[in-house]
């Protein structure tokens, strides 16, 4: 069985891992898939705990510079900084 | 007499008098009834702006036109921003008009419901046409002003609810002249950007002239091509907005935009754990229900029997192996007695034995001589005893 774990998004990490759960929960399937899926699932959560973990907002600004390109630049609230 | 220095020419007056009165007035608000509106064919407007007491000329020229935020008519009564001018050919001052708003509430109520009819009657507001709002962004959008409480509250919950995920601030003015066209303007920049999961457009609660840029029609239309999906706040709790019929889902305020876009990270995290503990139970209700299946079988009927009859095979097999044993030793003992009888009968035919009865054995050139024939005078030959050979001649004739 070829293994889907790596999703690039923790939407679509979560969409699996709901899915997966919902099929081991379905119970009709052999248990040589149903480990495939389990194993599948655990890969899933390590990632998608990974990216939880981020401790701070990180908050930047759109910007169209004048060839129309976009450049993210540094954002900083004004109001936090009058406080 | 009046000294010749003091005596002003009409240009010399006129121009003093347009100098102080556009210094004076370089920007009013005025609000007034529009009356004799004119759409001239230079494309510039000239109206009249009038109340009970009272009137001013107005112009509007084309290149404003495109930024207005409602269609000029007569009788419509609006705010008029501008400054005012004078024109010396004509001796008269008007007001060079730069944005018109509608005046009052029954007057945006009447644009608003127009517009919403509108569009509803196209198909912009259709639920079947409203994206989904992705469940767990990583990167959101906003598009508000850079300063204010909104993008302030929108920062503070999100870092209260979900820090992992990353805020895209798209700045625009979201009153005034030409905030329309930057909100729309945005929208379609984060679409071609396009690293962005979900869009928030709003602002903070003001007057219904304040927040009229988000019941605009480019606004609708930018929200409604977005491929984005759009959560609009405008405002608070009470304001709705032809952007909140268009937008995939609308929040009452940016606040609660913030709350309704992530979840608490918390709650995700408890989600994780209890779909982990869930496929952990599953796998292991699944062995069990193996186990037990497998249990039950072993002990059915139906399994034993074949065990049972091999049971009774091998007790048969013992016992045919028992017999047959006994069955190849007496085999073996018939051989044997017979064998021994054969070797008796080999042992009586031994030359020796012969021999020790009174035979003797002739040999001639090592060979048994069985006939006389084989004989003539002078042979040597030799005689074999039991007990040894000795040598004879033959002398006699042969008889």
């Amino acid at each position: 069985m070829t293994k889907k774990a790596v999703k690039d998004s923790l939407e679509e990490s979560l969409k699996r891992l709901e899915e997966i759960v919902g099929i081991l929960e379905g119970g009709e399937i052999p248990l040589e898939e149903s480990l495939d899926l389990f194993e599948e699932g655990i890969l899933l959560s390590k990632n998608c705990s990974e990216k939880l973990k981020k401790a701070e907002l990180r908050i930047q600004k759109l910007v169209k510079n004048l060839d129309g390109q976009f450049e993210l630049h540094e954002f900083y609230d004004k109001e936090e900084e009058d406080e | 007499m009046v000294a010749e220095e003091h005596i002003l020419t009409v240009s010399e007056l006129t121009h003093q008098i347009k100098f102080s009165l556009e210094t004076k007035f370089p920007r009013v608000l005025v609000k007034g009834e529009i009356s004799n509106f004119k759409l001239h064919t230079s494309g510039h407007m000239y109206f009249t702006l009038k109340d009970e007491g009272a009137q001013i000329s107005a112009v509007l020229w084309r290149s404003k036109i495109p930024y207005l935020s409602c269609t000029p008519s007569d009788g419509m009564k609006v705010v008029a921003r501008g400054a005012l001018t004078l024109y010396p050919p004509r001796g008269a001052y008007q007001i060079d008009v730069e944005q018109l708003q509608p005046l009052g509430l029954g007057e945006l109520q009447m644009m608003f419901d127009r517009l919403k009819r509108k569009l509803a009657a196209e198909g912009l507001f259709d639920a079947e046409h409203k994206k989904q709002i992705p469940r767990y962004p990583e990167r959101i959008g906003v598009i508000t002003a850079e300063t204010g409480a909104a993008i302030h509250d929108i920062i503070n919950i999100l870092s209260r609810r979900n820090p992992a995920v990353e805020l895209i601030v798209v700045p625009v003015r979201v009153q005034g002249i030409g905030a329309a066209d930057e909100i729309a303007q945005a929208i379609k920049d984060c679409n071609e950007y396009g690293k962005i999961d979900v869009l928030i457009v709003g602002r903070g609660g003001g007057s219904l002239e304040d927040l009229w840029a988000f019941n605009e029609e480019k606004v609708a239309r930018a929200i409604y091509e977005s491929k984005i999906p759009i959560i609009s706040a405008v405002g608070h709790e009470i304001d709705f907005s032809i952007a909140d019929f268009v937008a995939d889902l609308r929040a009452p305020t940016p606040s609660a935009a913030a709350e309704l876009v992530v979840r608490n990270r918390t709650d995700i995290i408890a989600d994780i754990q209890n779909f982990c503990y869930t496929m952990e139970n599953e796998i292991e209700a699944q062995i069990e229900n193996l186990k037990s299946r497998l249990q039950h079988a072993v002990m059915s009927y139906s399994f034993n029997k074949p065990r049972n009859i091999l049971r009774e095979t091998m007790q048969r097999h013992d016992e045919l192996e028992r017999a047959l044993l006994r069955s190849i030793s007496q085999v073996y003992e018939r051989v044997d007695r017979k064998f021994e009888g054969c070797v008796k009968q080999l042992e009586a035919l031994h030359p020796a034995n012969v021999l020790h009865r009174g035979y003797a054995i002739v040999r001639k050139s090592g060979k048994a001589v069985s006939s006389k024939k084989q004989l003539k005078q002078n042979d040597m030959t030799e005689i074999q005893f039991h007990d040894g050979a000795v040598d004879a001649r033959i002398e006699g004739h042969l008889k």
